[in-house]
This record gives C-alpha cells, structure tokens and sequence, in this order.
C-alpha cells in the first residue's frame, strides 16, 4: 500500500484524511466521553446521513446540484441538528436524554425519506454508510483539512474554558464563564467533526472513532491532558491498521478500524489489569 | 455601605415557585471573619449562597460585593467558591490534582490565554496550602472524599481571592478527618487572612473555629459573634431547628449532636 500511495491519488486522499480525522475525532471524543455526551454523537451522526440523503437526491434530481459536494449538506444539517438537540434539551429540562431518541429517529426519518425518492441504495451511499477507501476526493481533503484546522484552533484556544466546562459547569458559571456559549460552539464543533469522519468510518461508525480511543486512553491516562494524548495516538493507530488492512482485504474501512479500535481498548484494559495483578 | 464589609445582604427575599424560601435575609460578613451559616436541610441555605454568587438573582432586596451592587461587581475572582461537592462533580474524571487546581485560573488568565509553566508556583503554593502536594500528579478520582475537598479548596484559591465561600464542604469527609479539615481552614482564615464563609448544617464542630454565627432557616434567627452565639440557650436553638440540639461548649467535635440527633 505504501507504493500504491504514491501512485494513486485516491489512496493518498484516503489516507491523509484517515490521519486528520484519527487527530479530530479523538480529540474531541476526550470531552464528549467525559461530558456523557457519547449518545448525541451518535444521534448527530444519523441526522447526518439525512443531510447525505438530501444531497444524494436533489443532485440526482436536479442538474443545479450535480456538483455539490454531499458533504456540505451532511455538515449543514448536523450544525442544524447539534442546535436542536440543545432547544430540545432545555424544553425536556427533566429528562434530557429524550433529545437523542428524537433527533436519531428524526435523521433516520429524513434520510431514508430521501433515499427512497433518489431510488434506492447505490455504491455512494454505501459508502457514505462504512466510510470508503477509494471515494475520497481531493475536495474532500481540503473540506476536512479545514475542519481540522478550525477544530484543532478552537480547542487550543479554549482548552481551559472546554476543560472546566466539562470538570466542574457548576464551578465554571459561579466564576463566569458563558457555559451556554461555550456549550454551543462545542456542538457545532462536534457536528463538524461528525461530518469530516464520515467519509472514512462512515456514518454508523463515527461515534467509535470519538469514543473507543478515548476508552482505552482512560484505562491507563494519568490526568486530562495524557488522556488527550493517547486518545489520538489510539485513534491514529486505529485508522492506520484499519485503512490498510481495509486496502488489502477489500473490506470497508469503518469496519475494520472499529474493530482495529476495540483491539486497542481490550489491550488497554489488558495492560492495566495486567499492572494492577502485579502490583 | 461601609468598605469593610465584603459581603452585604439587604432584605434579600427568594422563591423558586410559589413559597418563599428567603424571607427578609439581612447578612453582613465583615473583612476577615469566618462566618459560619448554620441551618437544617432545606432551609435555604445554598439558595442564599447562590444569590451571593450572583447564580440567582433576589425577587426583592440587594446584594453588596466589597461595596458596590452586584449588578455592577466585576471582579468575580476576588470570590472563591467551593460547591458541594457530592452532585457537582465525576468522581471518574481523568484529572490530576494538578490540572483541577490550575482549572482555577480560568478566568483569571482571560479569554484565549494557556495556563503556562509562569503559573506553575501559584498553582503549587495553592496546594500546598491545603497540604496535598504528595498527591499533584495523582488522579482526582483516586483520592479520598476529604483529600478530594482540599483540592477544591486549593483550586478555589489558587486565583488568591479576598473571600472563600463553601457549601457543606465536610459532606463526604470521614468524621475523624473533619478537625483537621476545620484546622486547615482556620489557619487559611488567620495566614492567608482569606475572609470565609461557610455553610453548614452541623452546628457543634464549626461553633469552636469561627469567629461570627448566622442561624438560618428560611430566615435570621441570629446573627453574630460566636461569643454571643454561646449565650444563646440550647432550647432555643433547638426551637429554631424543630428538634433537639446540644452543643458542648468549646468542644473539639467529636461528641455533639447534629440536627438530626445523631453523633459524628
């Protein structure tokens, strides 16, 4: 694959979009797992694929459209869902896991409307599903690359406002911190997030990538930073074996670095049962 | 409004829906003091720590920060706050003690700016202060209920704050520790000259380490020195709490009766 890299484009786009993500991904899967928001990603993800669906139909229906990129859409109405789970959640202020049952069956709803009426699966959505190595485009690098750019930006910039947000809401507002606007840019943040990964993990799969790594980073992290740390590097592992063993075994890539993922967590927890045993 | 005064309620009443559970507070708390707020389990007592944070704002009446009105007090770090820590807070949370203290600067080093290595003295100092510096690299969860509450005492003074305010800080701190946590903030009051306020529902222990005693239940009974407040009858105590109460004078916590009659 190493050769097969320097001689296809599409591996190159396939890989260094692996790389970005295995960095994004994690990097915010170490506040959603700490925050419990595991769930919203995966309710994102689904509202996702309708904005794929969206897109799928309207360019197979309309010439205007031809060209778009679907993921302009996914990442549209992800944004759009990340806010309403937020209205929603402060409508349910008793029970706030509701938001995610409605807006999951919500995506789902939208998406498979769409895909009925663009006739159907094909490979596209296929791959959209699992993630892809070979469906990656140039312009889908770039699109990512600014997503991570901006991620990455943010999260510096905030660490210590993101952090506290996450440790202590209660102790960050009696010290003035704007938790909501905060909180907000951080959902937006993850939709992106959610929007880039797709194309490799595919939508099923996002969530995994934003938690498993981080799982196994928590087994054996001292402090918040380390977790941080091992997340990306879990989550880097993960993408590389996952893409290549995908390349070489014709499989879809979201399958087999989920699984290359959950490797990594039984090793971690291994590992750490392994030191306490000894101990 | 005097200057020396650094927390001021001025007929502050509070309802959440229809029942007030401030009536009438008027409560000053002058530069340097350890006052203790005592009262029963829903007496509304964290209802009263809320409003002073400025999480709640009165239905009626006006709250004073170090001499000007809270709707224009700015200088939010000059307030240290450490919360009841059993429903604030995820005991699994991958954070050294370390990184929870440092989180105390937040606000302090402003919008976009790291806490760098040039703060690393001041997050140290901080945890020192509460004798936890064997336990910086540790995980918060780690640690034990008492050891966690030092460190959010740390982190609360880590941004060198005028005035400490602390919700039932010895919930979840095993009873033999409890002295030594009260000595701790005793000598935060006297070295550090940290102004604290301190909000409780056990009413023996506190009585020998503070310097003023405010008795609340949805509104002042009395509010004062402790000196005065060891005039104060036990009947009338416990006519105030709905039950009976016996402190032992100047005892070292280790024998007297909580509100619900039991012995720590």
């Amino acid at each position: 694959m190493i050769q097969a890299i320097f001689q296809y484009q599409f591996l190159q786009n396939a890989f260094l979009t692996g790389l970005i993500i295995g960095v994004i991904a994690p990097l915010l899967g170490a506040f959603i797992v700490v925050r419990r928001l595991s769930l919203i990603a995966d309710a994102l993800s689904h509202v996702t694929l309708s904005g794929i669906a969206a897109s799928l139909f309207l360019s197979k229906s309309f010439a205007a459209f031809n060209g778009l990129n679907p993921l302009w859409l996914g990442m549209g109405f992800s944004v759009t869902g990340s806010l309403f789970i937020e209205r929603l959640r402060s409508v349910y202020k008793h029970y706030q896991e509701l938001a995610i049952p409605i807006i999951l069956s919500g995506g789902i709803g939208v998406g498979v409307i769409f895909i009925s009426l663009a006739d159907g699966f094909n490979t596209d959505l296929f791959s959209y599903l699992f993630g892809s190595v070979s469906a990656v485009s140039r312009s889908d690098l770039w699109l990512i690359l600014g997503i991570a750019v901006t991620v990455i930006s943010i999260v510096i910039l905030l660490y210590k406002e993101l952090f506290l947000l996450s440790f202590d809401e209660e102790f960050g507002k009696a010290s003035g911190l704007s938790t909501r606007i905060l909180h907000l840019v951080f959902m937006v943040m993850v939709a992106l997030v959610i929007a880039a990964s797709m194309r490799i993990v595919g939508i099923l799969l996002v969530s995994s990538l934003m938690t498993l790594p981080v799982a196994a980073a928590m087994r054996i992290a001292r402090g918040f930073k380390q977790t941080i740390f091992f997340s990306i590097l879990f989550g880097e592992l993960a993408v590389i074996v996952g893409l290549f063993s995908a390349f070489y075994l014709d499989l879809a890539p979201g399958g087999t670095i989920v699984i290359s993922s959950i490797l990594l967590l039984l090793f971690a927890i291994g590992l750490k049962n392994w030191q306490s045993v000894r101990n | 409004m005097t200057s020396s005064n650094v927390i001021e309620l001025k007929n502050v009443h509070y309802r959440y829906d229809r029942d007030y559970v401030l009536t009438n507070i008027n409560l000053t708390v002058p530069k340097g003091a350890f006052l203790g707020i005592v009262g029963p389990n829903g007496s509304g007592k964290s209802t009263m720590l809320k409003i002073i944070l400025g999480l709640l704002k009165p239905r009626q009446g006006t709250v004073i920060l170090f001499g000007e009105p809270q709707a224009k007090f700015r200088d939010r770090e000059r307030i240290g706050y450490v919360s009841q820590k059993a429903n604030a807070f995820n005991t699994g949370f991958p954070a050294t003690v370390y990184e929870v203290v440092a989180s105390g600067l937040t606000k302090k080093a402003g919008l976009f700016k790291m806490i760098g290595r040039k703060r690393k003295p001041q997050i140290e100092k901080a945890i020192k202060a509460v004798g936890m510096e064997d336990f910086m690299n540790r995980n918060i969860g780690e640690l034990s209920g008492g050891q966690q509450q030092r460190v959010f005492i740390a982190r609360a003074i880590v941004s060198e704050p005028d005035v400490l305010i602390l919700d039932e800080p010895t919930v979840g701190v095993d009873s033999k520790n409890v002295q030594t946590f009260y000595d701790m903030l005793e000598r935060l009051n006297k070295q550090l000259s940290i102004t604290l306020l301190l909000v409780t529902h056990d009413i023996g222990t506190i009585t020998s380490k503070v310097t003023h005693v405010a008795c609340l239940n949805n509104s002042i009974h009395f509010h004062g020195s402790t000196k005065d407040f060891e005039q104060v009858k036990d009947n009338e105590l416990s006519q105030f709490y709905g039950h009976e109460v016996h402190r032992l004078h100047h005892d070292h916590g280790h024998h007297h009766h909580t509100e619900e009659g039991t012995s720590l």
